[in-house]
């Protein structure tokens, strides 16, 4: 009896330690691999169902996510120094395609934010999601901790000029979410608490002055948040449809594929920014628990990979990749729930389209580069 | 570069370590906050949401039922159903109604002057239901919607059952028809029964039926999607769904008989007037004519605003029932109900042969009361004035009996009040009084009541005013020597599921107490006499079955006093009406009938050959000869019945005391007959009574006697 416990222990230890060996010899970080997968899957079903039972939708999705996966392979071998040397040229080029971005951008979705490539078309400003963590990190790398006056006022700048070129786009989410992973930067590096204190408050009146700014529809956004109820065939239409999806699924939802607030088009966006109220309408309380308890394990498992990396480039540009994603999936779901205003903010390896599935594992695939090459670190 | 500042890796990591710690609690915070929300959502709120949930995606629609048919009392359909295209619109799925409407005014399915009523008809409707903008597309109308389709939504083409009337406007007056439902209906109406209902009825026995006509709508839930198509499944998930089955309303079964119908039509085309023929064992309407009339399916397709005006505005009114709703002089077709009044009270002896010179003098007064194409009747008496219809002998005979008399006489006839058919609209015509006079009018001089008011009053002419349906009930009364039924159309209801058939029974009216079999015997003879060798003699002729009649002349123009009635240099329409009613056979009624044919002249010569044909129509079978009667049908025997015991008819008793006959009549108050007083006044107080006048008695007991026996 002993024996057979040991025989089949030491089997599946066997396999993986096989396997682990492999991950190793990849330099990918098993147990967030395993997290980012279970998350994928799941964004597969779910959006299998959302999307109408279209097939077409899964097979561009598993498109999207095998090159996403290619980029995190790639970047996860690529040498850390490498990466921190070819980050001003990153920056620069990001830079660069905003500019021609905001000059002949082609007009998608409403807004200027596609650069057409021919073949495919891309958004820099999903390259600058990882252009200026890494850039406010390579700036600090050098430097003395806690950030100086002076740093600070660079680092503003630096994060400010691709933010402002986003936001011009017009693309507040994810001007917000770059200004975001950039602060993040920051705030890891050990920003006082009087001047983050200090930068709330000029938030506060950078928000007043940008209220004047605001399109109309970006004001709506903001004042359907606060009160839903006064536009419900609106604007206040996406955050109603979507809370009595997620309050009519209850606890343990009406079963997959048979959400009718998603199957029958009341939800709108359903397959996109808002497929979080299709897993609430559909797999209820508990599908939302085991999504949230998944995207958890990804933080707290990337936030320990920071931990242990040995130099203030890798640290800071690790942290603040954590805590991004982290970001990511609470504007979403506070967004959908009702809890913040409904910013365009995808639920991270969920949602369908766009190229920030690619961006996301891509941010992983260097975190675990940062992570696995640790020890060829000089400093 | 700062100076001074070197980098401190140790302190940096737990710098790093512990803002990493903060940053992941604060993590845990706000994923617990997420939670609660959820749980918020999720549980708490839950039963709401679910609830909002199941509105957003089932839809109830409904389904109407079938309207009721109209079936006369030969089986044969009045009004049915026939499916058509219509035009629909569900409000909350028009993004812009008004810009929508106009778009249709362009592609000529609506008309620009129809577009505010829409607008009004669809506001007052629910938001989510069909509201029909369209009735009665034609295939063009249809293609033409159709290539354009795309460009509205929350339009559609449905198939629809509409009302149709297979014989267009025949007995339209009695039938009614169905329209649109307006706003001023949705205010009577359960909105929610009539949901998916198009039209409903607007007169007649449409309308007053239209409780049971229209049934009970059924409903089916339909799942919705967001854009409120009609879904089959959600997901992979199909839903159990409610339907209900519509009831059809009932079929009404009318007492009209088309048949007969068609031959009053036919005989009084051309001309306007109206004809009411009805069952006085019953009170069954067997046909109610009035002309001109329209053709009611224009309503159920949904009229123009042109083709109204056009209705609305004809001179000849198209629109109004005559027949219920026109009020005449009846002109000597009152004589009867005068001649039996004079007998009931005993103020004239039958017998006694009076001078007609032609006219008829109040003592002391001037005015001349003329005879009818000043005629000179010489010696009449009771019978020979009814059946030459001498004015000059009704003049008299009203002047003695008194106004009040008279009226209170009458009323029980039916005059001067609705008699109550079983469809709305009906007008109560006016029986004049000395009380109605001093009401009606202001001015202290005109609220007298004049004695040579009195004197017109015989002759059917002045105040009193009358509808045909009041006088072919009247004349159904004398026909039954005094049962009044209420007039009725509708006989019965059929329910189209079982097809068992509910009959209604005949209502009564209270009948006319108090009159001799004698008394109706004799006037009952001079009305047959009228149309054997009196006024109506002609028409009368070679009938195969004796039949009683009376012809009258109410006048439109009055003639000045020296001058003569010449049909032909009056304007058309300052002829006088001509007017005749008649029931048949005489001795065992079946049917009793009024006719009117405005501006037709004398009596005799317009509407008695109209009321021959309809009496002909309903008596003769194919082969020529009186149909057998049915078991129902009651029989009079015209000989005087033995003499009873004379009782005064009851509306006698609120006669007013104040009741003087005209001066210099012959008439003389004499001792009342205790006979004849009604049983529950004892003699004793009949001087100061108020209730009872003394009865003026012309004859003798004894002559009456000698006469029944």
């Amino acid at each position: 009896m002993i024996y057979e416990e040991i025989s089949t222990g030491s089997r599946t230890r066997r396999t993986l330690t096989g396997a682990a060996r492999v991950l190793f010899e990849l330099n990918v970080d098993g147990p967030l691999v395993v997290g980012l997968a279970l998350i994928a899957v799941y964004g597969l079903i779910v959006l299998y169902s959302a999307s109408g039972q279209n097939v077409d939708t899964i097979v561009r999705t598993v498109v999207r996510l095998g090159l996403g996966t290619i980029a995190m392979l790639v970047l996860a071998r690529v040498n850390p120094n490498f990466l921190r040397r070819t980050t001003p040229w990153l920056y620069a080029i990001g830079i660069i395609l905003l500019f021609i971005v905001a000059a002949v951008g082609h007009i998608g979705m409403g807004a200027q934010r596609w650069l057409n490539l021919g073949i495919v078309r891309f958004q820099p400003s999903e390259l600058m999601k990882l252009a200026v963590p890494m850039m406010c990190a390579w700036y600090l790398h050098e430097r003395a901790l806690p950030p100086s006056f002076v740093s600070l006022t660079l680092l503003g700048a630096l994060i400010l000029v691709p933010v402002g070129l986003v936001a011009v786009q017009p693309d507040l989410g994810t001007a917000a979410l770059i200004a975001i992973a950039g602060a993040l930067v920051i705030v890891m590096a050990g920003l006082q608490v009087r001047i983050m204190a200090i930068f709330a408050a000029l938030a506060g009146i950078g928000a007043w002055f940008g209220w004047s700014f605001m399109h109309d529809y970006q004001r709506k956004r903001v004042l359907t948040f606060l009160d839903p109820q006064t536009d419900p065939l609106g604007a206040g239409y996406h955050i109603i449809q979507s809370q009595i999806a997620i309050g009519s699924g209850g606890v343990f939802g009406k079963g997959w594929m048979n959400g009718s607030q998603a199957q029958l088009e009341f939800l709108p966006e359903r397959s996109t920014d808002f497929i979080f109220a299709v897993i609430g309408e559909e797999f209820g309380l508990l599908g939302l628990g085991l999504l949230l308890l998944l995207y958890m394990f990804v933080v707290g498992r990337s936030i320990f990979l920071a931990m242990q990396t040995q130099d203030t480039f890798a640290r800071l540009l690790a942290g603040s990749l954590a805590l991004t994603f982290f970001v990511y999936v609470f504007i979403n779901a506070g967004m959908v729930t009702g809890l913040l205003p409904v910013v365009g903010v995808p639920l991270p390896l969920v949602s369908y389209g766009g190229t920030s599935v690619v961006t996301l594992l891509a941010g992983f695939g260097i975190l675990m580069a940062l992570y696995s090459h640790r020890k060829l670190v000089s400093s | 570069m700062p100076a001074g500042r070197i980098k401190d890796h140790w302190g940096e990591q737990r710098l790093f370590e512990m803002r990493a710690l903060v940053a992941g609690t604060l993590m845990v915070l706000l994923t617990f906050t997420l939670l609660g929300r959820l749980f918020l959502l999720q549980v708490v709120h839950h039963e709401y949401y679910a609830d909002l949930s199941q509105g957003n995606r089932v839809r109830t629609e409904p389904i109407p039922a079938a309207r009721g048919l109209i079936l006369d009392r030969n089986s044969e359909v009045i009004a049915g159903n026939q499916p058509a295209y219509q035009l629909e619109l569900v409000p909350e799925e028009v993004p812009d109604l008004r810009g929508t409407l106009k778009a249709l005014v362009a592609l000529e399915l609506i008309r620009a002057e129809d577009v505010d009523e829409l607008m009004r008809t669809i506001k007052s409707r629910r938001t989510f239901d069909s509201v029909p903008i369209r009735l009665r597309m034609s295939d063009e109308d249809v293609a033409r919607f159709a290539v354009r389709r795309f460009e509205f939504p929350g339009l559609d083409i449905k198939t629809r059952q509409t009302r149709f009337y297979p014989s267009a406007g025949l007995a339209v007056h009695a039938l009614g028809y169905v329209g649109a439902i307006s706003e001023t209906d949705l205010e009577r109406i359960d909105r929610a029964a009539y949901a998916g209902t198009t039209l409903i009825g607007k007169l007649g026995v449409e309308s007053a039926y239209e409780p049971q006509l229209h049934g009970t709508n059924g409903f089916r839930e339909l799942l919705v999607n967001a854009q409120g198509r009609s879904v089959e499944r959600q997901g992979a998930f199909i839903p159990n769904l409610r339907t209900k089955a519509p009831a059809s309303g009932d079929d009404v079964l009318l007492s009209i008989d088309l048949k007969v119908q068609r031959v009053a039509e036919t005989a009084l085309a051309g001309h306007r007037g109206a004809v009411v023929a009805l069952d006085p064992n019953t009170g069954d309407v067997i046909a109610l004519v009035s002309l001109p009339g329209f053709d009611p399916n224009m309503f159920g397709r949904g009229i123009t605003a042109a083709e109204y005006s056009v209705l609305r505005d004809d001179v000849d009114k198209p629109l109004l029932n005559r027949a219920m709703r026109g009020t005449y002089p009846p002109g000597s077709t009152v004589k009867p109900v005068i001649a039996l009044a004079a007998l009931t009270y005993h103020m004239v002896d039958p017998e006694q042969r009076k001078y007609c010179a032609g006219s008829f003098h109040l003592p002391g007064s001037a005015h001349m009361f003329r005879e009818y194409h000043n005629e000179h009747h010489g010696y009449v008496d009771l019978d020979d004035a009814i059946v030459r219809s001498c004015d000059v002998y009704f003049y008299g005979l009203a002047n003695t009996i008194g106004v009040d008399r008279i009226s209170t006489f009458m009323a029980p006839f039916g005059f001067g009040k609705p008699t109550g058919i079983d469809i709305s609209g009906e007008r109560p015509g006016l029986l004049p009084s000395r009380a109605w006079k001093a009401k009606a009018f202001t001015r202290a001089a005109d609220q007298m009541w004049f004695p040579g008011e009195t004197v017109n009053f015989g002759i059917g002419q002045g105040y009193l005013n009358v509808t045909p349906l009041q006088l072919a009930h009247y004349a159904g009364i004398m026909a039954t020597r005094g049962k009044v039924w209420k007039p009725r159309l509708i006989a019965g209801l059929r329910d189209p599921q079982t097809g068992e058939i509910h009959r209604l029974p005949p209502v009564s009216g209270g009948d006319v107490t108090g009159v001799t079999p004698e008394d109706w015997a004799r006037v009952v003879h001079g009305m047959i006499g009228v149309t054997t060798h009196g006024t109506a003699a002609a028409i009368g002729a070679k009938a195969p079955y004796p039949f009683a009649g009376k012809t009258g002349t109410a006048q439109v123009f009055t003639v000045a006093q020296n001058d003569r009635y010449n049909a032909k240099k009056l304007d058309e329409r300052l002829r006088d009406h001509s007017w005749f009613i008649a029931f048949a056979p005489a001795d065992a009624p079946r049917i009793a009938v009024a006719v009117i044919q405005e501006n037709g002249g004398a009596g005799a010569s317009a509407a008695a050959p109209i009321a021959r044909k309809v009496l002909d129509a309903y008596l003769l079978g194919p082969d020529g000869k009186l149909k057998p009667a049915e078991a129902a049908t009651q029989t009079f025997h015209d000989q005087p019945a033995p003499r009873a015991p004379e009782k005064i008819a009851q509306p006698l008793a609120p006669e007013a005391t104040t009741q003087v006959p005209a001066p210099g009549t012959t008439t003389q108050p004499s001792a009342p007959d205790s006979t004849a007083q009604p049983p529950a006044v004892p003699p004793a107080e009949k001087p100061a009574s108020t209730a009872v006048p003394p009865v003026p008695q012309v004859r003798s007991t004894s002559a009456r006697q000698k006469q029944a026996a």
